[in-house]
């Protein structure tokens, strides 16, 4: 039966992470944390909440998906410069390879590893080790997601060779000198790096986390769009211009309208994929696909409107939306945009009308 | 949260799919060619299955089918293409005469209606008041027992077909325009009333009716005198999902099996990248779409009157259609202005139909700038817009 009320444990876990963040993730330790994007006393605080490892089944019953994003939505409106969704992502797989989680620091880079390397990893910058997947030996480029029959079923099919290694502590990992906006960012070498889990089952393992990581960052961006776009929305009350409030001039209230639109249906997608995920269903990768896109496009037009709407004051640094303008593209670049998703959502069309009308 | 119907709700789909499935194959294409989207062999059939009471409570002789099965049964009609908006008209005034009707009106109009026996449309819209529908300019004048019509109605969708107008008059020009106003449900076959039919871009049979000294008994008010717009409010909350996320649904299904089909020319068009991104993202709009309309759905089962919800979905889906049949198109090319059902168009010729037709969805029950007005206003709290003041 379709229900569309969050459950207490979601609301309870809203309240206490509200809280949090309210006292650890200030616009002004934001931005004290830039450029790197990383709050050491953030994350501390995250910790003895029980980030990451609620996600795994160390310390009893895994935090469910649903919950997991309701964390990150409210981490994504605060801008918490910390590691929260890839950390999570790390752990939920590491549990599912029935690996034990320790307490250092594991990022998860949601490209695969070109030639031995894992590029624009977020984290990987402050990161005691790297999950990856290396393609080193098959498939084109080494990218298990480029080939179109890959994405399907959730595996990757990629030829033979492709593993999960875990990379550090110790490996390099290049810091770029510049990045849009903070998360991190680091270049991981692999070589020498462990393996963790290799053949079909790992392909499936790997898919199944790159699912959490696109529900779980799409939670993340549609936090940024809604906090962003109300940002624009609380100036556009209090800003006259012509002897009243901007917010009354319908040329600036109707795009923050259409705006709220594509954030209202952000939230909705990062839902249902995660409740997807959660049961196992089989459209979960399409859905998690379609989340990350939508709400990628989602965050890019709150945040770009929001921003506009603050005139010439949007353009500076001393308002906030635009760390949040920032932030909105960035993490898109980081899932690959609409285009990453094209696949998943194919695929997922063609079932579903299979399955509506009966072809199957 | 659980985005799964429930195996009841599955099981009444399954009926409905089942009944879809067993009309003859050309309905749909038939039924739009008419350019009347209503039909009579669909309505008693769905009449014979108890369908069109199927959402009213098995002591008044029901289905008691809940919020979710109705979404449903609406869905299935439109994955298939077979139009019922006669129906859609026709239960929402009988419901608001559920609510708002005289003992005769529910007594004698409503089983008529569920029976399938009758239609109804809506006279809400005029020449000169669309969005503004409060200043609607036809008058009803208290004559002894009688109430006197005179004026004009615009877009009366089904008055051709139908045996009542739910009209909207002005019965009291010195106050409020919105306090001045009373409903009526007016006999189509009256004398003084005329029907003359407005055909549209989307092939779409409308219509304009006019009233020329109608002359009504006291009993086919509905509601209180100048009480008009207290029950358009209860009318309006009836609607349902917004139309067009029923439409991008049969859109999309219609353009999948275009694109999976080799050309004579070529590989199937699912294989160009272009064609692939636009299904993905038209069909990422479908999702949101849905899941907005289910929304709506899930609030009225708990009673809830959504309110900004309604608007969000409305906007964002009529605004995905338009978006999606117009990118369909585009990748269609040429061959995409080739039109009509059975002729050889491309996808049978439904995005040229689609592309012309979703047009209007971004325009009544409240175009997009009324919804959008509403969002800044109630969903955002933005002031209210005002027209600048000259000089200020």
């Amino acid at each position: 039966m379709m229900d569309f009320a969050l459950s207490s444990e979601q609301l309870d876990l809203r309240a206490g992470l509200t809280a949090v963040f309210a006292d650890h993730s200030t616009p002004a330790r934001v931005r004290a944390a830039e450029p790197l994007g990383f709050d050491p006393a953030l994350w501390a605080v995250l910790g003895g909440f029980g980030f990451p490892h609620l996600a795994g089944s160390r310390d009893g019953t895994p935090a469910r998906l649903a919950d997991l994003a309701v964390a990150a939505q409210d981490a994504g409106a605060c801008l918490a410069s910390a590691p929260l969704v890839e950390t999570l992502v790390a752990t939920r797989l590491l549990d599912r390879l029935g690996l034990a989680a320790g307490d250092d620091l594991v990022t998860f880079s949601p490209r695969p590893a070109m030639a031995g390397v894992a590029r624009t990893v977020p984290w990987a910058a402050v990161a005691d080790r790297v999950i990856a997947w290396d393609g080193h030996s098959g498939g084109r480029d080494g990218d298990p997601d480029s080939s179109r029959s890959g994405a399907q079923d959730g595996r990757w099919h990629d030829g033979v060779g492709g593993r999960i290694v875990i990379a550090g502590p110790g490996h390099d990992v290049e810091r770029p000198k510049q990045t849009l906006a903070a998360l991190a960012i680091g270049h991981a070498d692999l070589t020498g790096a462990t393996v963790l889990a290799e053949g079909p089952s790992a392909a499936t393992a790997f898919a199944e986390a790159r699912a959490d990581w696109q529900i779980l960052t799409a939670a993340t961006l549609a936090g940024i769009a809604a906090a962003g776009l109300d940002l624009g929305v609380q100036y556009a009350k209090t800003r006259h211009q012509f002897g009243q409030p901007i917010g009354a001039f319908q040329a600036l209230a109707h795009q923050l309208a259409d705006a709220a639109a594509l954030v209202d249906g952000a939230q909705l997608l990062v839902q249902e994929a995660a409740w997807a995920a959660d049961t196992g269903n089989p459209r979960r990768h399409g859905l998690a696909a379609m989340a990350a896109a939508f709400a990628g496009r989602a965050a890019r037009q709150a945040t770009d409107r929001s921003l506009h709407a603050h005139g010439g004051y949007g353009y500076t640094l001393e308002y906030d939306i635009q760390l949040y303008f920032r932030r909105a593209k960035a993490l898109s670049l980081l899932s690959g945009g609409e285009s990453a998703a094209v696949d998943a959502v194919v695929a997922l069309a063609l079932a579903d009308t299979d399955s509506d009308t009966g072809r199957r | 949260m659980d985005f799964e119907l429930s195996a009841a709700q599955l099981r009444f789909r399954d009926e409905v799919r089942q009944f879809l499935a067993g009309l003859p194959p050309q309905t749909s294409a038939a039924v739009h060619d008419t350019g009347t989207l209503h039909s009579w062999d669909v309505h008693r059939a769905m009449a014979g299955r108890g369908w069109l009471k199927a959402a009213w409570p098995v002591e008044q002789g029901g289905q008691g089918r809940d919020p979710f099965e109705m979404a449903t049964l609406n869905e299935e009609f439109a994955r298939a293409g077979i139009p019922i908006e006669g129906w859609l008209i026709a239960e929402l005034v009988a419901k608001t005469l559920q609510i708002v009707g005289t003992p005769q009106q529910r007594h004698e109009v409503i089983p008529a209606i569920l029976g399938g026996e009758i239609l109804l449309c809506l006279g809400y819209s005029e020449p000169d008041s669309g969005s503004d529908v409060a200043a609607a300019r036809t008058r009803a004048t208290r004559d002894g027992d009688d109430w006197v019509i005179d004026g004009q109605k615009m877009f009366t969708t089904m008055a051709h077909e139908a045996s009542y107008v739910f009209l909207l008059a002005r019965t009291n020009p010195d106050v409020p325009k919105h306090r001045g106003l009373t409903m009526f449900l007016v006999p189509l076959d009256a004398d003084g009333v005329q029907v003359r039919p407005v055909h549209t871009l989307g092939g779409e049979r409308t219509n304009a009716t006019f009233y020329d000294r109608v002359r009504v008994p006291d009993s086919a008010r509905v509601g209180e005198v100048d009480g008009g717009w207290d029950v358009m409010m209860v009318a309006l909350a009836f609607e349902r999902q917004p139309a067009a996320a029923g439409h991008l649904l049969h859109l999309l299904g219609r353009a999948v099996h275009w694109a999976r089909t080799a050309g004579p020319d070529g590989p199937a068009p699912i294989e160009r990248p272009e064609v692939r991104a636009c299904l993905a993202r038209a069909y990422t709009d479908l999702e949101v779409s849905r899941l907005m309309g289910y929304r709506m759905t899930w609030l009225t089962s708990r009673d809830v009157l959504p309110h900004t919800e309604g608007s969000l979905a409305k906007l964002f889906s009529s605004e995905a259609l338009m978006r999606a049949a117009a990118s369909l198109m585009d990748v269609v090319g040429a061959d995409g202005l080739l039109a009509g059902h059975g002729t050889g168009a491309p996808a049978d010729g439904w995005i040229e139909h689609e592309f012309r037709h979703s047009v209007v969805t971004t325009i009544y029950a409240g175009t997009s700038e009324i919804q959008r007005g509403i969002i800044a206003e109630r969903h955002l709290g933005l002031p209210r817009a005002t027209a600048r003041r000259a000089g200020s």
